[in-house]
Protein backbone atom coordinates (compact mmCIF):
# COMPACT_ATOMS: atom_id res chain seq x y z
CA UNK A 1 0.00 0.00 0.00
CA UNK A 2 2.96 2.34 0.45
CA UNK A 3 2.15 5.67 2.11
CA UNK A 4 -0.12 5.81 5.13
CA UNK A 5 -3.51 7.50 5.12
CA UNK A 6 -4.45 5.93 1.83
CA UNK A 7 -8.00 6.97 1.11
CA UNK A 8 -10.04 3.96 0.04
CA UNK A 9 -13.52 5.44 0.37
CA UNK A 10 -14.19 9.09 -0.35
CA UNK A 11 -17.54 10.58 0.61
CA UNK A 12 -18.14 14.19 -0.48
CA UNK A 13 -21.77 14.90 0.29
CA UNK A 14 -21.55 18.54 -0.83
CA UNK A 15 -20.38 17.53 -4.29
CA UNK A 16 -22.68 14.53 -4.33
CA UNK A 17 -19.67 12.34 -5.00
CA UNK A 18 -18.99 8.96 -3.36
CA UNK A 19 -16.01 7.04 -4.61
CA UNK A 20 -14.26 3.76 -3.80
CA UNK A 21 -10.64 3.14 -4.73
CA UNK A 22 -10.34 0.27 -7.21
CA UNK A 23 -7.33 -0.82 -5.20
CA UNK A 24 -9.91 -2.15 -2.72
CA UNK A 25 -10.68 -4.88 -5.26
CA UNK A 26 -7.15 -5.85 -6.21
CA UNK A 27 -4.84 -5.44 -3.25
CA UNK A 28 -3.50 -8.40 -1.27
CA UNK A 29 -2.90 -6.28 1.87
CA UNK A 30 -6.50 -5.13 1.82
CA UNK A 31 -7.66 -8.73 1.58
CA UNK A 32 -5.60 -9.52 4.66
CA UNK A 33 -7.13 -6.52 6.41
CA UNK A 34 -10.59 -7.75 5.49
CA UNK A 35 -9.99 -11.08 7.22
CA UNK A 36 -8.50 -9.34 10.26
CA UNK A 37 -11.09 -6.60 10.66
CA UNK A 38 -14.23 -7.87 8.98
CA UNK A 39 -14.51 -11.65 8.69
CA UNK A 40 -12.72 -12.32 11.98
CA UNK A 41 -14.93 -9.88 13.91
CA UNK A 42 -18.38 -9.84 12.32
CA UNK A 43 -21.27 -12.27 12.75
CA UNK A 44 -21.16 -14.71 9.85
CA UNK A 45 -23.98 -16.98 8.69
CA UNK A 46 -23.10 -20.66 9.10
CA UNK A 47 -26.38 -22.41 8.33
CA UNK A 48 -30.08 -22.83 9.03
CA UNK A 49 -31.36 -25.06 11.79
CA UNK A 50 -33.50 -26.98 9.28
CA UNK A 51 -30.30 -28.34 7.72
CA UNK A 52 -29.64 -30.18 10.97
CA UNK A 53 -33.24 -30.87 11.92
CA UNK A 54 -32.69 -34.22 13.66
CA UNK A 55 -30.45 -35.17 16.56
CA UNK A 56 -27.07 -36.17 15.16
CA UNK A 57 -27.48 -34.28 11.86
CA UNK A 58 -24.35 -32.46 10.75
CA UNK A 59 -23.04 -30.42 7.84
CA UNK A 60 -19.48 -29.44 7.11
CA UNK A 61 -19.05 -25.75 6.31
CA UNK A 62 -16.20 -23.51 5.28
CA UNK A 63 -16.70 -20.12 6.97
CA UNK A 64 -14.06 -17.40 6.58
CA UNK A 65 -11.41 -20.03 5.75
CA UNK A 66 -12.29 -22.06 8.87
CA UNK A 67 -13.36 -25.64 8.43
CA UNK A 68 -16.39 -26.10 10.70
CA UNK A 69 -18.89 -28.75 11.67
CA UNK A 70 -22.40 -27.39 12.25
CA UNK A 71 -24.54 -29.99 13.99
CA UNK A 72 -27.34 -30.90 16.36
CA UNK A 73 -26.17 -33.02 19.26
CA UNK A 74 -28.06 -35.84 20.97
CA UNK A 75 -29.58 -33.39 23.47
CA UNK A 76 -30.98 -31.40 20.54
CA UNK A 77 -28.60 -28.46 20.97
CA UNK A 78 -27.04 -26.75 17.96
CA UNK A 79 -23.24 -26.44 17.85
CA UNK A 80 -20.46 -25.24 15.60
CA UNK A 81 -17.06 -26.86 16.15
CA UNK A 82 -13.74 -26.41 14.48
CA UNK A 83 -13.33 -29.51 12.35
CA UNK A 84 -9.95 -30.55 13.62
CA UNK A 85 -8.81 -33.23 16.04
CA UNK A 86 -7.33 -31.71 19.21
CA UNK A 87 -4.65 -34.41 19.04
CA UNK A 88 -2.80 -33.83 15.76
CA UNK A 89 -5.22 -31.90 13.63
CA UNK A 90 -6.94 -34.19 11.14
CA UNK A 91 -10.55 -33.39 10.32
CA UNK A 92 -12.96 -35.32 12.52
CA UNK A 93 -15.78 -34.92 10.00
CA UNK A 94 -14.96 -35.90 6.43
CA UNK A 95 -18.42 -35.94 4.90
CA UNK A 96 -20.32 -32.94 3.55
CA UNK A 97 -23.44 -33.86 5.54
CA UNK A 98 -24.96 -36.77 7.39
CA UNK A 99 -26.14 -38.05 10.74
CA UNK A 100 -23.92 -39.44 13.46
CA UNK A 101 -23.88 -39.77 17.23
CA UNK A 102 -20.15 -39.29 17.22
CA UNK A 103 -17.17 -38.18 15.17
CA UNK A 104 -14.15 -40.43 14.81
CA UNK A 105 -10.74 -39.14 13.82
CA UNK A 106 -9.37 -41.32 11.00
CA UNK A 107 -5.77 -40.77 12.09
CA UNK A 108 -5.51 -42.27 15.61
CA UNK A 109 -9.11 -43.13 16.37
CA UNK A 110 -10.09 -40.52 18.94
CA UNK A 111 -13.87 -40.54 19.24
CA UNK A 112 -15.99 -37.48 20.10
CA UNK A 113 -19.64 -37.19 21.02
CA UNK A 114 -21.96 -35.04 18.90
CA UNK A 115 -21.56 -32.38 21.60
CA UNK A 116 -17.79 -32.45 21.20
CA UNK A 117 -16.54 -34.32 24.29
CA UNK A 118 -13.72 -36.78 23.85
CA UNK A 119 -15.36 -40.13 24.59
CA UNK A 120 -12.51 -42.54 24.02
CA UNK A 121 -9.03 -42.78 22.64
CA UNK A 122 -6.93 -45.86 21.87
CA UNK A 123 -4.13 -46.36 24.40
CA UNK A 124 -5.83 -44.20 26.99
CA UNK A 125 -3.69 -45.81 29.75
CA UNK A 126 -0.64 -44.13 28.22
CA UNK A 127 -2.11 -40.67 28.99
CA UNK A 128 -2.34 -39.04 32.41
CA UNK A 129 -5.21 -40.37 34.53
CA UNK A 130 -7.23 -37.16 34.31
CA UNK A 131 -6.60 -36.54 30.61
CA UNK A 132 -10.26 -36.63 29.60
CA UNK A 133 -11.31 -34.67 32.68
CA UNK A 134 -8.95 -31.86 31.67
CA UNK A 135 -11.11 -31.45 28.54
CA UNK A 136 -8.05 -30.64 26.48
CA UNK A 137 -9.07 -33.46 24.20
CA UNK A 138 -12.54 -32.06 23.43
CA UNK A 139 -13.48 -30.53 20.11
CA UNK A 140 -13.18 -26.77 20.22
CA UNK A 141 -16.42 -24.83 19.69
CA UNK A 142 -16.35 -21.56 17.76
CA UNK A 143 -15.89 -18.61 20.12
CA UNK A 144 -19.46 -17.38 19.61
CA UNK A 145 -22.50 -19.13 18.18
CA UNK A 146 -26.01 -17.64 18.13
CA UNK A 147 -29.32 -18.50 16.52
CA UNK A 148 -31.79 -15.88 15.28
CA UNK A 149 -35.12 -17.56 14.50
CA UNK A 150 -33.40 -20.57 12.97
CA UNK A 151 -30.61 -18.69 11.23
CA UNK A 152 -27.33 -19.68 12.87
CA UNK A 153 -24.32 -17.41 12.95
CA UNK A 154 -20.77 -17.70 14.26
CA UNK A 155 -18.36 -15.05 15.40
CA UNK A 156 -14.63 -15.64 15.84
CA UNK A 157 -14.34 -12.62 18.14
CA UNK A 158 -15.16 -13.61 21.71
CA UNK A 159 -15.87 -9.96 22.57
CA UNK A 160 -18.37 -9.29 19.79
CA UNK A 161 -21.75 -7.78 20.65
CA UNK A 162 -24.79 -10.07 20.64
CA UNK A 163 -26.18 -11.22 17.29
CA UNK A 164 -29.47 -9.40 17.85
CA UNK A 165 -27.65 -6.18 18.60
CA UNK A 166 -25.48 -6.73 15.51
CA UNK A 167 -28.50 -7.28 13.25
CA UNK A 168 -30.00 -3.99 14.47
CA UNK A 169 -32.40 -2.43 11.98
CA UNK A 170 -31.93 -5.32 9.56
CA UNK A 171 -34.06 -7.44 11.89
CA UNK A 172 -37.26 -5.79 10.62
CA UNK A 173 -36.49 -7.02 7.09
CA UNK A 174 -35.26 -10.43 8.18
CA UNK A 175 -38.54 -10.86 10.04
CA UNK A 176 -40.51 -10.08 6.86
CA UNK A 177 -38.81 -13.14 5.35
CA UNK A 178 -39.00 -15.38 8.41
CA UNK A 179 -42.63 -14.46 9.11
CA UNK A 180 -43.68 -16.05 5.82
CA UNK A 181 -44.45 -19.17 7.84
CA UNK A 182 -45.55 -19.42 11.47
CA UNK A 183 -44.22 -22.99 11.46
CA UNK A 184 -40.71 -21.98 10.49
CA UNK A 185 -38.68 -21.94 7.32
CA UNK A 186 -36.64 -24.71 5.73
CA UNK A 187 -33.69 -24.94 3.40
CA UNK A 188 -34.63 -26.85 0.23
CA UNK A 189 -32.19 -29.68 -0.52
CA UNK A 190 -29.65 -28.81 -3.20
CA UNK A 191 -26.85 -26.36 -2.45
CA UNK A 192 -25.53 -24.23 -5.26
CA UNK A 193 -21.78 -23.89 -4.83
CA UNK A 194 -19.94 -21.86 -7.42
CA UNK A 195 -17.07 -19.45 -7.79
CA UNK A 196 -16.57 -16.08 -9.41
CA UNK A 197 -13.25 -14.82 -10.69
CA UNK A 198 -13.80 -11.43 -9.11
CA UNK A 199 -13.48 -9.59 -5.81
CA UNK A 200 -16.09 -10.57 -3.22
CA UNK A 201 -17.28 -6.99 -2.71
CA UNK A 202 -18.45 -6.88 -6.31
CA UNK A 203 -21.03 -9.51 -5.37
CA UNK A 204 -22.03 -7.48 -2.30
CA UNK A 205 -22.77 -4.54 -4.59
CA UNK A 206 -24.40 -6.65 -7.28
CA UNK A 207 -26.76 -8.49 -4.95
CA UNK A 208 -28.86 -5.40 -4.19
CA UNK A 209 -28.13 -3.32 -7.27
CA UNK A 210 -31.42 -2.27 -8.86
CA UNK A 211 -29.64 -0.11 -11.41
CA UNK A 212 -28.09 -2.95 -13.43
CA UNK A 213 -31.25 -4.98 -14.03
CA UNK A 214 -32.43 -3.35 -17.25
CA UNK A 215 -29.06 -3.73 -18.95
CA UNK A 216 -27.40 -6.83 -17.49
CA UNK A 217 -30.64 -8.79 -17.31
CA UNK A 218 -32.19 -7.62 -20.57
CA UNK A 219 -32.65 -11.21 -21.74
CA UNK A 220 -34.34 -12.20 -18.47
CA UNK A 221 -36.70 -9.23 -18.70
CA UNK A 222 -37.43 -10.18 -22.36
CA UNK A 223 -38.22 -13.68 -21.14
CA UNK A 224 -40.53 -12.37 -18.43
CA UNK A 225 -42.29 -10.11 -20.91
CA UNK A 226 -42.81 -13.09 -23.26
CA UNK A 227 -44.08 -15.42 -20.57
CA UNK A 228 -44.87 -14.56 -16.95
CA UNK A 229 -45.47 -10.85 -17.13
CA UNK A 230 -48.21 -11.12 -19.73
CA UNK A 231 -51.20 -9.40 -18.17
CA UNK A 232 -49.10 -8.48 -15.15
CA UNK A 233 -47.27 -5.32 -16.16
CA UNK A 234 -46.10 -4.30 -12.68
CA UNK A 235 -43.33 -1.72 -12.73
CA UNK A 236 -40.01 -2.17 -10.98
CA UNK A 237 -40.41 0.55 -8.37
CA UNK A 238 -39.35 1.10 -4.79
CA UNK A 239 -36.85 2.42 -2.28
CA UNK A 240 -33.31 1.84 -1.01
CA UNK A 241 -32.48 2.06 2.69
CA UNK A 242 -29.35 2.28 4.77
CA UNK A 243 -29.91 0.22 7.91
CA UNK A 244 -26.78 1.04 9.92
CA UNK A 245 -23.85 -1.24 10.68
CA UNK A 246 -23.30 -1.66 6.95
CA UNK A 247 -26.62 -3.49 6.50
CA UNK A 248 -28.85 -2.26 3.69
CA UNK A 249 -31.94 -3.14 1.71
CA UNK A 250 -33.89 -2.31 -1.41
CA UNK A 251 -37.64 -2.90 -1.27
CA UNK A 252 -39.73 -2.75 -4.43
CA UNK A 253 -42.53 -4.07 -6.61
CA UNK A 254 -41.71 -6.16 -9.69
CA UNK A 255 -43.42 -7.94 -12.59
CA UNK A 256 -42.63 -11.49 -11.45
CA UNK A 257 -44.81 -13.79 -9.37
CA UNK A 258 -43.92 -14.63 -5.77
CA UNK A 259 -44.86 -18.00 -4.29
CA UNK A 260 -45.59 -16.12 -1.09
CA UNK A 261 -48.86 -14.84 -2.37
CA UNK A 262 -48.29 -12.67 -5.40
CA UNK A 263 -49.81 -14.71 -8.21
CA UNK A 264 -49.40 -13.99 -11.90
CA UNK A 265 -51.79 -14.94 -14.71
CA UNK A 266 -49.61 -17.79 -16.00
CA UNK A 267 -50.17 -19.64 -12.68
CA UNK A 268 -53.85 -20.02 -13.53
CA UNK A 269 -56.81 -20.42 -11.21
CA UNK A 270 -55.06 -23.01 -9.01
CA UNK A 271 -52.18 -20.64 -8.39
CA UNK A 272 -54.47 -17.72 -7.73
CA UNK A 273 -56.47 -19.65 -5.15
CA UNK A 274 -53.34 -20.95 -3.48
CA UNK A 275 -51.89 -17.43 -3.27
CA UNK A 276 -55.20 -16.04 -1.93
CA UNK A 277 -55.17 -18.68 0.83
CA UNK A 278 -51.62 -17.76 1.85
CA UNK A 279 -52.42 -14.06 1.78
CA UNK A 280 -55.50 -14.59 3.95
CA UNK A 281 -53.43 -16.58 6.46
CA UNK A 282 -50.79 -13.86 6.61
CA UNK A 283 -53.46 -11.16 7.07
CA UNK A 284 -54.87 -13.16 9.98
CA UNK A 285 -51.42 -13.58 11.52
CA UNK A 286 -49.92 -10.14 10.89
CA UNK A 287 -52.66 -7.72 9.81
CA UNK A 288 -53.27 -6.49 6.27
CA UNK A 289 -50.53 -3.87 6.08
CA UNK A 290 -47.72 -6.23 7.02
CA UNK A 291 -49.20 -9.13 5.03
CA UNK A 292 -49.31 -6.94 1.91
CA UNK A 293 -45.71 -5.97 2.48
CA UNK A 294 -44.63 -9.60 2.92
CA UNK A 295 -46.48 -10.65 -0.23
CA UNK A 296 -46.23 -7.83 -2.72
CA UNK A 297 -42.83 -6.28 -1.98
CA UNK A 298 -39.49 -7.75 -2.95
CA UNK A 299 -36.46 -7.31 -0.75
CA UNK A 300 -32.76 -7.58 -1.45
CA UNK A 301 -31.17 -7.45 1.98
CA UNK A 302 -27.49 -7.36 2.87
CA UNK A 303 -26.41 -8.36 6.37
CA UNK A 304 -22.90 -6.96 6.62
CA UNK A 305 -20.50 -8.19 5.46
CA UNK A 306 -21.51 -11.11 3.25
CA UNK A 307 -24.97 -12.52 3.89
CA UNK A 308 -27.34 -11.76 1.05
CA UNK A 309 -31.02 -12.52 1.54
CA UNK A 310 -32.94 -11.94 -1.63
CA UNK A 311 -36.67 -12.30 -1.14
CA UNK A 312 -37.68 -11.93 -4.75
CA UNK A 313 -39.34 -14.47 -7.11
CA UNK A 314 -38.07 -17.04 -4.60
CA UNK A 315 -35.98 -16.59 -1.46
CA UNK A 316 -32.26 -17.19 -1.55
CA UNK A 317 -29.56 -17.01 1.11
CA UNK A 318 -26.09 -16.50 -0.28
CA UNK A 319 -22.67 -16.19 1.37
CA UNK A 320 -19.27 -15.82 -0.21
CA UNK A 321 -15.64 -15.59 0.85
CA UNK A 322 -12.56 -14.42 -0.99
CA UNK A 323 -9.58 -16.72 -1.40
CA UNK A 324 -7.71 -14.05 -3.36
CA UNK A 325 -8.47 -10.42 -4.30
CA UNK A 326 -9.80 -11.67 -7.65
CA UNK A 327 -11.56 -14.89 -6.62
CA UNK A 328 -14.46 -15.86 -4.37
CA UNK A 329 -16.32 -19.02 -3.47
CA UNK A 330 -20.09 -18.59 -3.35
CA UNK A 331 -22.73 -20.80 -1.72
CA UNK A 332 -26.42 -20.31 -2.41
CA UNK A 333 -29.50 -21.89 -0.91
CA UNK A 334 -33.24 -21.72 -1.48
CA UNK A 335 -35.31 -21.22 1.66
CA UNK A 336 -39.06 -21.82 1.88
CA UNK A 337 -41.95 -22.00 4.34
CA UNK A 338 -41.69 -25.40 6.05
CA UNK A 339 -45.17 -26.65 5.26
CA UNK A 340 -46.03 -24.97 1.97
CA UNK A 341 -48.06 -27.05 -0.50
CA UNK A 342 -46.48 -29.17 -3.21
CA UNK A 343 -47.84 -26.69 -5.72
CA UNK A 344 -46.17 -23.73 -4.04
CA UNK A 345 -42.87 -25.59 -3.60
CA UNK A 346 -42.81 -26.61 -7.24
CA UNK A 347 -43.47 -23.08 -8.46
CA UNK A 348 -41.01 -21.64 -5.96
CA UNK A 349 -38.24 -23.86 -7.28
CA UNK A 350 -39.27 -23.13 -10.84
CA UNK A 351 -39.13 -19.39 -10.15
CA UNK A 352 -35.76 -19.73 -8.44
CA UNK A 353 -34.16 -21.54 -11.35
CA UNK A 354 -35.48 -19.09 -13.89
CA UNK A 355 -33.52 -16.20 -12.44
CA UNK A 356 -31.15 -17.40 -9.77
CA UNK A 357 -28.11 -19.58 -9.58
CA UNK A 358 -25.39 -20.51 -12.05
CA UNK A 359 -27.86 -22.08 -14.50
CA UNK A 360 -30.51 -19.34 -14.25
CA UNK A 361 -31.38 -16.71 -16.83
CA UNK A 362 -29.75 -13.93 -14.80
CA UNK A 363 -26.96 -15.00 -12.43
CA UNK A 364 -24.55 -16.09 -15.21
CA UNK A 365 -24.72 -12.56 -16.59
CA UNK A 366 -24.00 -11.14 -13.14
CA UNK A 367 -20.98 -13.44 -12.95
CA UNK A 368 -19.87 -12.14 -16.34
CA UNK A 369 -20.35 -8.51 -15.27
CA UNK A 370 -18.36 -8.98 -12.06
CA UNK A 371 -15.52 -10.72 -13.89
CA UNK A 372 -15.58 -7.91 -16.44
CA UNK A 373 -15.23 -5.30 -13.67
CA UNK A 374 -12.30 -7.24 -12.25
CA UNK A 375 -10.68 -7.33 -15.70
CA UNK A 376 -11.21 -3.57 -15.97
CA UNK A 377 -9.35 -3.00 -12.70
CA UNK A 378 -6.15 -4.03 -14.47
CA UNK A 379 -6.19 -0.37 -15.57
CA UNK A 380 -6.38 1.18 -12.11
CA UNK A 381 -2.77 2.28 -11.91
CA UNK A 382 -3.21 5.12 -14.38
CA UNK A 383 -4.76 8.46 -13.46
CA UNK A 384 -8.48 8.66 -14.12
CA UNK A 385 -9.02 4.94 -13.54
CA UNK A 386 -8.41 4.74 -9.80
CA UNK A 387 -11.97 5.16 -8.58
CA UNK A 388 -15.39 3.54 -8.78
CA UNK A 389 -18.32 5.94 -8.63
CA UNK A 390 -21.09 5.00 -6.20
CA UNK A 391 -22.89 8.38 -6.17
CA UNK A 392 -26.25 7.57 -7.70
CA UNK A 393 -29.11 9.16 -5.76
CA UNK A 394 -26.93 11.08 -3.27
CA UNK A 395 -28.84 13.87 -1.55
CA UNK A 396 -32.15 12.63 -2.95
CA UNK A 397 -34.89 10.31 -1.70
CA UNK A 398 -33.32 6.91 -2.34
CA UNK A 399 -34.95 4.83 -5.05
CA UNK A 400 -34.54 1.05 -5.39
CA UNK A 401 -32.16 1.62 -8.31
CA UNK A 402 -29.94 4.15 -6.54
CA UNK A 403 -26.72 3.25 -4.75
CA UNK A 404 -27.43 4.18 -1.13
CA UNK A 405 -27.35 0.50 -0.15
CA UNK A 406 -23.81 0.17 -1.51
CA UNK A 407 -22.69 3.33 0.23
CA UNK A 408 -24.02 1.80 3.44
CA UNK A 409 -21.76 -1.22 2.96
CA UNK A 410 -18.73 0.84 1.99
CA UNK A 411 -19.01 3.23 4.94
CA UNK A 412 -18.96 0.33 7.39
CA UNK A 413 -16.22 -1.45 5.46
CA UNK A 414 -14.14 1.72 5.54
CA UNK A 415 -14.78 2.30 9.25
CA UNK A 416 -13.39 -1.14 9.97
CA UNK A 417 -10.54 -1.09 7.47
CA UNK A 418 -9.19 2.43 7.41
CA UNK A 419 -6.88 2.13 10.40
CA UNK A 420 -5.86 -1.42 9.63
CA UNK A 421 -4.64 -0.82 6.10
CA UNK A 422 -1.80 1.61 5.64
CA UNK B 1 -40.00 -52.59 -30.20
CA UNK B 2 -36.46 -53.02 -31.48
CA UNK B 3 -33.79 -51.11 -29.62
CA UNK B 4 -31.52 -48.85 -31.64
CA UNK B 5 -27.94 -50.10 -31.87
CA UNK B 6 -25.19 -48.42 -29.94
CA UNK B 7 -23.77 -47.08 -33.23
CA UNK B 8 -27.09 -45.52 -34.08
CA UNK B 9 -27.32 -43.87 -30.65
CA UNK B 10 -23.68 -42.78 -30.82
CA UNK B 11 -24.23 -41.15 -34.20
CA UNK B 12 -27.20 -39.32 -32.72
CA UNK B 13 -25.31 -38.14 -29.63
CA UNK B 14 -22.32 -37.09 -31.74
CA UNK B 15 -24.67 -35.06 -33.94
CA UNK B 16 -26.11 -33.42 -30.83
CA UNK B 17 -22.59 -32.58 -29.60
CA UNK B 18 -21.64 -31.15 -32.98
CA UNK B 19 -24.73 -28.92 -33.12
CA UNK B 20 -23.88 -27.59 -29.67
CA UNK B 21 -20.22 -26.97 -30.43
CA UNK B 22 -21.07 -25.20 -33.69
CA UNK B 23 -23.73 -23.12 -31.90
CA UNK B 24 -26.54 -24.36 -34.18
CA UNK B 25 -28.85 -24.25 -31.22
CA UNK B 26 -32.17 -23.96 -33.04
CA UNK B 27 -31.33 -27.17 -34.88
CA UNK B 28 -30.19 -28.67 -31.59
CA UNK B 29 -33.57 -27.90 -30.03
CA UNK B 30 -35.28 -29.83 -32.83
CA UNK B 31 -33.72 -32.99 -31.37
CA UNK B 32 -35.95 -32.61 -28.29
CA UNK B 33 -39.58 -33.67 -27.88
CA UNK B 34 -42.29 -31.17 -26.95
CA UNK B 35 -42.63 -32.87 -23.55
CA UNK B 36 -38.88 -32.95 -22.91
CA UNK B 37 -37.00 -32.43 -19.66
CA UNK B 38 -33.48 -31.02 -19.57
CA UNK B 39 -31.80 -31.13 -16.17
CA UNK B 40 -28.54 -30.40 -14.40
CA UNK B 41 -28.81 -31.30 -10.68
CA UNK B 42 -26.87 -29.48 -7.98
CA UNK B 43 -23.75 -31.44 -7.18
CA UNK B 44 -24.71 -32.45 -3.62
CA UNK B 45 -27.95 -34.20 -4.57
CA UNK B 46 -28.55 -37.96 -4.78
CA UNK B 47 -28.91 -39.61 -8.23
CA UNK B 48 -32.69 -39.91 -7.93
CA UNK B 49 -33.31 -36.28 -6.88
CA UNK B 50 -36.57 -34.71 -8.04
CA UNK B 51 -36.44 -31.14 -9.42
CA UNK B 52 -39.90 -30.40 -8.00
CA UNK B 53 -38.65 -30.90 -4.46
CA UNK B 54 -34.89 -30.25 -4.72
CA UNK B 55 -32.90 -27.32 -6.06
CA UNK B 56 -31.09 -28.11 -9.32
CA UNK B 57 -28.88 -25.83 -11.38
CA UNK B 58 -31.20 -26.32 -14.34
CA UNK B 59 -34.59 -28.05 -14.64
CA UNK B 60 -36.19 -26.98 -17.93
CA UNK B 61 -39.29 -28.15 -19.73
CA UNK B 62 -39.54 -27.56 -23.49
CA UNK B 63 -40.89 -24.03 -23.04
CA UNK B 64 -37.99 -22.90 -20.89
CA UNK B 65 -35.44 -24.80 -22.94
CA UNK B 66 -36.73 -22.97 -26.00
CA UNK B 67 -36.42 -19.66 -24.11
CA UNK B 68 -32.89 -20.69 -23.09
CA UNK B 69 -32.02 -21.19 -26.75
CA UNK B 70 -33.58 -17.84 -27.68
CA UNK B 71 -31.57 -16.21 -24.90
CA UNK B 72 -28.36 -17.89 -26.08
CA UNK B 73 -28.94 -16.34 -29.50
CA UNK B 74 -28.91 -12.76 -28.23
CA UNK B 75 -25.98 -10.39 -28.04
CA UNK B 76 -27.34 -9.22 -24.68
CA UNK B 77 -26.77 -12.73 -23.28
CA UNK B 78 -23.56 -11.39 -21.85
CA UNK B 79 -22.15 -14.56 -20.37
CA UNK B 80 -22.17 -16.22 -23.81
CA UNK B 81 -21.60 -13.22 -26.02
CA UNK B 82 -18.91 -13.07 -27.20
CA UNK B 83 -19.48 -16.81 -27.50
CA UNK B 84 -17.33 -19.26 -25.64
CA UNK B 85 -15.60 -22.10 -27.44
CA UNK B 86 -16.96 -25.45 -26.37
CA UNK B 87 -16.16 -29.07 -27.13
CA UNK B 88 -18.43 -31.92 -26.06
CA UNK B 89 -16.73 -35.32 -25.82
CA UNK B 90 -19.33 -38.08 -25.46
CA UNK B 91 -18.15 -41.58 -24.56
CA UNK B 92 -19.07 -44.86 -22.82
CA UNK B 93 -22.42 -44.91 -24.62
CA UNK B 94 -24.74 -47.72 -23.57
CA UNK B 95 -28.28 -48.55 -24.65
CA UNK B 96 -29.75 -49.94 -21.46
CA UNK B 97 -33.17 -51.07 -22.64
CA UNK B 98 -36.62 -49.67 -23.03
CA UNK B 99 -39.86 -49.13 -21.15
CA UNK B 100 -42.63 -48.79 -23.68
CA UNK B 101 -41.55 -46.07 -26.12
CA UNK B 102 -38.79 -44.82 -23.82
CA UNK B 103 -35.29 -45.92 -24.77
CA UNK B 104 -32.88 -45.62 -21.85
CA UNK B 105 -29.37 -44.48 -22.68
CA UNK B 106 -26.41 -43.74 -20.50
CA UNK B 107 -23.20 -41.99 -21.56
CA UNK B 108 -20.30 -40.06 -20.10
CA UNK B 109 -19.22 -36.59 -21.08
CA UNK B 110 -16.46 -34.07 -20.79
CA UNK B 111 -17.31 -30.56 -21.93
CA UNK B 112 -14.59 -27.95 -22.26
CA UNK B 113 -15.58 -24.30 -22.24
CA UNK B 114 -13.01 -21.64 -23.07
CA UNK B 115 -13.55 -17.93 -22.66
CA UNK B 116 -11.30 -15.03 -21.68
CA UNK B 117 -8.32 -17.40 -21.65
CA UNK B 118 -9.88 -19.66 -19.03
CA UNK B 119 -10.65 -23.24 -19.95
CA UNK B 120 -13.20 -24.83 -17.64
CA UNK B 121 -14.09 -28.49 -17.57
CA UNK B 122 -17.54 -29.98 -16.97
CA UNK B 123 -17.34 -33.73 -16.45
CA UNK B 124 -20.15 -36.14 -15.71
CA UNK B 125 -22.70 -38.56 -17.06
CA UNK B 126 -25.83 -38.34 -19.17
CA UNK B 127 -28.97 -40.25 -18.25
CA UNK B 128 -31.20 -39.97 -21.28
CA UNK B 129 -34.54 -41.13 -22.49
CA UNK B 130 -34.81 -41.28 -26.28
CA UNK B 131 -37.84 -41.83 -28.46
CA UNK B 132 -38.16 -42.89 -32.06
CA UNK B 133 -40.06 -40.50 -34.30
CA UNK B 134 -40.83 -40.22 -38.01
CA UNK B 135 -37.64 -38.20 -38.49
CA UNK B 136 -35.32 -40.25 -36.33
CA UNK B 137 -34.40 -40.36 -32.66
CA UNK B 138 -35.54 -37.58 -30.31
CA UNK B 139 -34.59 -36.70 -26.75
CA UNK B 140 -37.41 -36.98 -24.25
CA UNK B 141 -35.16 -36.46 -21.22
CA UNK B 142 -31.56 -35.55 -20.60
CA UNK B 143 -30.12 -35.34 -17.12
CA UNK B 144 -26.48 -34.23 -16.96
CA UNK B 145 -25.06 -35.19 -13.59
CA UNK B 146 -21.79 -33.43 -12.88
CA UNK B 147 -18.95 -35.28 -11.16
CA UNK B 148 -17.91 -32.07 -9.45
CA UNK B 149 -18.15 -30.65 -5.92
CA UNK B 150 -19.79 -27.48 -7.23
CA UNK B 151 -19.10 -25.09 -10.08
CA UNK B 152 -15.67 -24.04 -8.87
CA UNK B 153 -14.08 -22.47 -10.74
CA UNK B 154 -16.59 -22.75 -13.62
CA UNK B 155 -18.96 -20.29 -11.96
CA UNK B 156 -21.90 -20.98 -14.26
CA UNK B 157 -23.64 -23.40 -16.60
CA UNK B 158 -24.47 -20.79 -19.19
CA UNK B 159 -23.73 -23.26 -21.99
CA UNK B 160 -25.77 -26.36 -22.80
CA UNK B 161 -24.18 -29.57 -21.55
Amino acid sequence: MGASNTVLVSNDEQQGLFRVARKAFTDQEILKGEYDEVFNKCWLYVGHESEVAKKGDFVRRIVAKRNLVFNRDMDGNLNAFFNTCPHRGAEVCREAKGNSKHFTCMYHGWIFSASGELKSLPGEERYSADFKAQKRGNLVPVPRFENYRGMCFVNFDLNACSLVEYLGNAKEYLDLVLDQSSEGMTIISGQQDYAIRANWKLLVENSNDGYHAAMTHATYLDYLANTHAKGNEVALKGVGRELGGGHAVVEYTAPWGRPIANSIPIWGEEGKQEMNRIHARLVAEHGKEKADRICFKNRNLLIFPNLVINDIMAVTFRTFYPTAPNYMNVSGWAIAPLNETEWARKYRINNFLEFLGPGGFATPDDVEALESCQAGYANSLEAGNEWNDISKGMGMDAMYDDEIQMRSFWKEWNRRLKDAVK
Amino acid sequence: MSLPTRSEVEDFLFLEADLLDSWQLKDWLKLYTQDCEYQVPSTDLPRDANPETSLFYIADDFMRLEQRVIRLGKKTMWSEYPRSKTRHLVTNVRVLGHEGEDIKVKANFVVYRTKWENTDVYVGSYDMILRRSADGLKIRKKRSTLDLDGLRPQGRVSILL
